[in-house]
């Protein structure tokens, strides 16, 4: 809606000391501002974002000389914000105003001192033609609500939950696994120092438990959300572990007393190195200590024939075969998205030999034979049975590969010096990595190093080839890089060292909370340097591995980031929405749908009833997509309408 | 100076205005209009900027949030007020800030310049460029290359028949002027 | 009391427009009743001097349509101009300049030459040719200039209101007539047309998929459209969304897509641009070859979005090289 009526423009040249004085003339630049349709004041002044400079433009509206400003300074992006709040000091919208970016885009870019002039004096002219055209709004806000949502329970979910709850805020923790405890709760020892998982974790776990203001749903997935940031809607649903959780002890007594008494499915907390039973619990510390019933392995679901001794067993009566799934809804001020990782699978890289040869294991393979309570309680024995003398650990599997992941994992190297160091101690083993580089950058990782090598492990330099099988011996086939000869290395055992991959259903995940994800898969950080935690939707963070490879010190170090971010949003208790956002002229428009389809964030909805499609400003992001599709004209985004941009282009172009 | 259209010889004064028409003998200096997103090509702009990496003066960027935002209406009214190029810059594909904005911005770009084309505008005029936020070096080359085309190409001629009309309610007999044909040797049955 | 005096003209048209005015059917007759038309070429036989005989302000209206490229049709549209109260842009010639205005795309010798030598259909001499002034027995005669670029109706002259349309839709001249008469006309510039786009008037609107998608553009002798689903949701390049309604969505009950004669709302600036935009916005694609080969589904980009527009655009024309002496071809 183009603006009528007279304005009254302020315009105020930059010099930004030399750097634009020096390029641009910046008094004949004021004498042609002064010459501009609706110009009432023009002034030049040495740092415009300094205070003087700021009460220039506010004692300039307080005075009634000026209702709208343009400042020809530096780039939007530096001082936009700034000057937007010199305006609203002055007493009128922060929004009727406009930048000309005449340093960045002029003085520092343009040799010639006559040329600079010119082009700088055309984008104030675009700026006050502009800003003759922009509409009076004012900022906006909405309410926090006070609870939040934490999506994934391993160490990033714990030490997030735990830190809100800390804080008094009440948090749902779900995770869709039986147990909180991801990854960490099946390694065996951690880097670099050593110290037992399991043992550091499950005090953390216990916490979470105990904690009143945590309400921890396991079992659990996130069906559906809606809403938006401040307040979200999210339907969560409980699948039945046929055991009520509220009763049960985790005495495991229905376990031994199930007529099955040897595991008859793979056991995925092992890695499929052994098999579980129908009724089962993951590991001993699992968190709630509760059991859980298997639908698929037990018999009794096939053939309602079982006389169920687990029901008798159990004292507390808390079997129940009657469960179904649960919805259970619940509206959060924030969301922290930590849902982990998946290892690379190793059968993408058949020259390995995973999966053909019984010797070839995966590094989590490995960690759950290390571990005293896995398939070999600690030891470290083969699935032939054998122990083996020479083991071969095999670094970037599936990473710093074109052909598979190209980016580095980031963990792997210090992982495969811990399992070097763990296989040696536990069976005597030769070990020999053969690696690409070495990194080891963090808090003592390279004494890690330096105490591994010193311990008698040997290193190839070079990428390995290949894994082959002769005369009863896994073949690791390798060029040494730094003795300049190819080596083929007899072993009794492989580990591959796998990296990092975000979760199978990450993108369903990121569609289902509306983020992005970057072409690797990981979800999408508000800034790689200055907002690692937050995302591009605002009340959206990211804890952990889900947003990128990494160990557990960092992994602790965002999630407690993206805690305090959280506690931030909760304690302010509103949110600034988007200024720039789209909307649709109910009058106007015709129901042709064009926009709906337009909206990476679904923040358009069409109502049928009325043929009027209308966008909800707190979910628009303002990128004005739907604004240039609609074909009629009857949407238009703030502080970019047409009648703004076509002004501008005026301006620049002298037309 | 009247412009005259679908002849080919001008008439003899008209032939020596020109010749003595300095303006008609000053080099060309383009100008190009550029729509940057904010998210990656104006903070790419920015970054040229801060690394004084110089370039030509013919640019005029006009900020927009997202490519997405771009409405080919404004390329036209872009060579309407006198531009003799477009730049459009976004993020690479897969990168968008706004996750797609810049894929709906390459379907309009190239059914735009399929129409342009009819319309005798050439490709160079029209040019949409994917630059990331690091890659000040890009704009720089880019608009530099750009600039350097349209030179060799020469000013968008929008024929002032287009503007000339605009001024036909006040001075329409400069229209009239122009008589129906003349080349030919033309002879009645 | 005498009638209101209106007059009717056409400069660059089909007479389309003239049949849309007689398609009023039985308010034909209720109109003549209304008012008195005192200039009509097609239908009445009154001459230009009738019309320079009336004094100026003397008609209530003259509803001129067709396109202006003549120097006749611009000493009659400023005749009737001047002897009018209100001027209405009558069709979508005169309000965009209309089918004829892609004569924008070709130089005015290319024009001439085609139609005069080089058309398959010609069997006269090459050499025959319109000259400006020509010698016959009976005297010397004389014909209008021929501009070099075809101009709607308000370049030429002081246009009071438009009425759009490829004809306009009899409903809404009876509307227009009426509220003449009646002294309802609303303030001067306004289209008379509701200001929204065809597809809120549509009958096959709920049949569109809330996110359409196009995967294939197809033209309308390719297929059989099924008349129960929305055009553009079957591939055909319909400009309903980009179009003012008015028209009772005429050409979709016939089973042939918009083509846009009504022509843009209010709230646009350069038609072809921004139809283009809503139809490239639905393209549905995976990768650049994709996009290639959608945009080349749609042949002839000017002559769909700019069917009826192109003078009215804001780049009016197919735009000319400087050639050696400075003369624009």
């Amino acid at each position: 809606m183009p603006n009528a009526g007279p304005v009254k423009v302020g315009v105020y040249v930059c010099h930004c000391g030399l750097n634009i004085a020096s390029k641009v003339d910046v008094s004949q630049m004021v004498a042609y501002a002064a010459t501009l349709p609706g110009v009432s004041v023009a002034r030049e002044y040495k740092f415009m974002c300094a205070d003087p400079g700021q009460e220039l433009i506010q004692q300039d509206i307080k005075d009634g000389l000026v209702d709208r400003v343009v400042v020809a300074s530096c780039s939007p992006l530096m001082h936009e914000a700034t000057f937007r709040r010199a305006t609203s000091a002055g007493g009128i919208s922060p929004f009727l105003f406009q930048m000309a970016n005449i340093r960045e885009d002029v003085a520092w870019v343009t040799d010639d001192r006559d040329a600079a002039t010119e082009k700088a004096k055309a984008l104030v002219g675009g700026a006050v033609r502009r800003v003759s055209e922009h509409e009076s709004f004012e900022r906006r806000y909405v309410p926090v609500h006070p609870e939040v949502l934490v999506v994934g329970g391993g160490i990033a979910g714990i030490h997030a939950a735990l830190v809100m709850a800390e804080a008094g805020k009440h948090v749902y923790l779900v995770e869709k696994e039986a147990t909180i405890g991801g990854h960490m709760a099946r390694f065996d020892k951690t880097f670099p120092t050593l110290d037992c998982s399991a043992c550091i974790l499950t005090p953390k776990m216990s916490s979470v438990r105990a904690n009143p203001n945590i309400t921890l749903w396991t079992y659990s997935d996130v069906e559906s959300v809606s809403g938006f940031s401040g307040d979200f809607v999210v339907r969560v649903r409980r699948r039945p572990r046929y055991v009520n959780e509220d009763l049960c002890t985790g005495c495991l007594s229905c376990i031994d007393a199930c007529i099955y008494k040897r595991g008859r499915t793979d056991d995925p907390w092992n890695e499929g190195l052994s098999k579980r039973r129908p009724i089962y619990m993951a590991f001993p510390q699992a968190t709630p200590s509760v059991v859980v019933v298997d639908p698929e392995a037990c018999v009794d679901f096939r053939t309602h024939k079982c006389p169920r001794p687990c029901v008798d067993a159990c004292e507390r009566n808390a079997m129940d075969f009657d469960q179904k799934p649960r919805i259970e809804q619940i509206k959060v001020g924030a969301i922290i998205l930590a849902t982990g990782f998946h290892t690379f699978d190793a059968r993408r890289i058949p020259a390995y030999g995973y999966d053909r040869y019984p010797g070839v294991y995966t590094s989590l393979e490995v960690e759950r034979l290390l571990n005293a309570s896995g398939p070999t309680n600690g030891e470290l024995v083969m699935r032939d049975g054998s122990h083996p003398r020479r083991v071969a650990i095999v670094h970037c599997v599936g990473s710093r590969d074109a052909n598979t992941n190209a980016y580095c994992s980031r963990v792997c190297c210090m992982y495969s010096l811990k399992l070097a160091h763990l296989v040696r101690e536990r069976s005597g083993a030769e070990v020999t990595e053969f690696y690409i580089d070495l990194r080891t950058p963090g808090k003592g990782y390279e004494e890690f190093y330096e105490k591994i090598q010193k311990e008698g492990t040997r290193f190839v330099r070079g990428r390995v080839a290949q894994v082959t099988e002769e005369d009863g011996a896994l073949v690791v086939h390798a060029t040494d890089t730094i003795l300049g000869k190819v080596r083929r290395v007899p072993v009794d055992m492989v580990i591959l060292a796998v990296g990092m991959e975000p979760q199978p259903d990450a993108e369903d995940v990121r569609r289902l909370f509306n983020i992005g994800c970057g072409a690797e898969g990981f979800f999408t950080e508000r800034h790689p340097k200055l907002a690692p935690v937050s995302t591009f939707t605002d009340g959206i963070f990211l804890a952990g591995a889900c947003q990128g490879p990494k160990d557990i010190p960092d992994t602790v170090a965002q999630a407690g980031a993206a805690a305090a971010e959280v506690l931030a949003m909760v304690d302010r208790g509103s949110v600034e929405i988007e200024p720039a956002t789209a909307f649709i002229d109910a009058a106007v428009c015709s129901g042709c749908r064009t926009c709906v389809g337009m909206c990476p964030f679904s923040a358009i909805s069409f109502d049928a009833a009325t043929n009027v499609a209308t966008v909800n400003e707190v979910l628009c992001k303002g990128c004005g997509t739907c604004v240039a599709a609609c074909p009629s004209g009857a949407a238009q985004q703030r502080l970019f309408t047409d009648a703004e941009i076509f002004a501008e282009l005026e301006g620049l172009l002298y037309a | 100076m009247p412009d005259t259209a679908g002849l080919v010889k001008l008439p003899e004064e008209m032939a020596a205005a020109l010749a003595t028409d300095d303006t008609a003998k000053q080099p060309f200096a383009p100008t190009i209009v550029a729509f940057f997103c904010t998210w990656c090509t104006y903070t790419a702009a920015d970054m040229a900027g801060l690394s004084r990496m110089a370039y030509s003066p013919a640019i005029r960027v006009v900020r927009l949030m997202c490519s997405g935002r771009l409405d080919p209406q404004f390329v036209v009214a872009a060579f309407r007020h006198g531009a003799d190029g477009v730049l459009i810059g976004g993020c690479h594909p897969g990168d968008c800030h706004y996750q797609e904005g810049n894929y709906k911005a390459l379907r309009r770009v190239a059914l735009l310049r399929s129409l342009l084309g009819q319309l005798g505008i050439e490709p160079q005029r029209l040019r949409l460029e994917w630059i990331s936020a690091s890659e000040g070096e890009k704009v720089q080359r880019v608009c530099n290359e750009m600039a350097e085309q349209l030179r060799e190409l020469g000013p968008l001629r929008l024929g002032s028949q287009g503007l000339q009309a605009e001024q036909v309610q006040n001075g329409h007999q400069e229209y009239l002027s122009i008589d129906t044909h003349d080349p030919v040797e033309a002879t009645t049955p | 009391m005498t009638k209101p005096k209106v007059a009717f003209y056409w400069c660059a048209s089909c007479g389309g427009c003239e049949e849309a005015v007689v398609d009023l059917d039985e308010d034909l007759l209720a109109a003549t009743s209304l008012v008195d038309v005192v200039f009509w070429p097609v239908a009445l036989d009154f001459k230009r001097e009738d019309v320079e005989a009336l004094e100026d302000g003397e008609l209530v209206a003259s509803f001129i349509n067709g396109a202006v490229r003549t120097s006749e049709q611009e000493e009659m549209v400023a005749l009737l101009r001047r002897k009018s109260q209100a001027v209405v842009a009558f069709g979508s010639c005169a309000v965009l300049g209309g089918i004829p205005g892609l004569a924008n795309l070709y130089d005015r010798e290319a024009i001439l030459s085609t139609v005069y030598r080089e058309a398959p259909s010609l069997e006269v001499p090459a050499t025959t040719f319109p000259m400006k002034q020509t010698r016959v027995d009976e005297g010397e005669l004389s014909l209008p200039t021929l501009w070099s670029s075809v101009c709607t109706l308000d370049d030429v002259i002081d246009v009071d209101y438009y009425l759009p349309g490829c004809a306009p839709p009899p409903r809404l001249i009876w509307a227009a007539l009426s509220a003449l008469v009646e002294g309802r006309l609303p303030e001067k510039g306004a289209v008379l047309a509701p200001d929204v786009a065809l597809c809120s008037e549509c009958p096959l609107s709920a049949t569109k998929p809330e996110k359409l998608s196009v995967s294939r553009f197809r033209r309308p002798h390719e297929f059989l459209a099924d008349p129960e689903l929305c055009l553009l949701a079957q591939g055909l390049v319909c400009l309903g969304p980009a179009t003012r309604a008015g028209c009772e969505a005429v050409c979709i009950a016939g089973n042939m897509p918009c083509t846009g004669c009504m022509g843009p709302t209010t709230r646009v600036t350069d038609y072809g641009a921004k139809a283009l935009s809503g139809i490239a916005s639905l393209l549905a694609a995976d990768d650049d070859a994709d996009i290639t080969a959608r945009t080349a589904e749609i042949v002839d980009p000017v002559g769909t979005f700019y069917r009826y527009s192109l003078p009215a655009s804001l780049l009016r024309q197919r735009v000319g090289e400087t050639v050696g002496n400075g003369a624009i071809k």
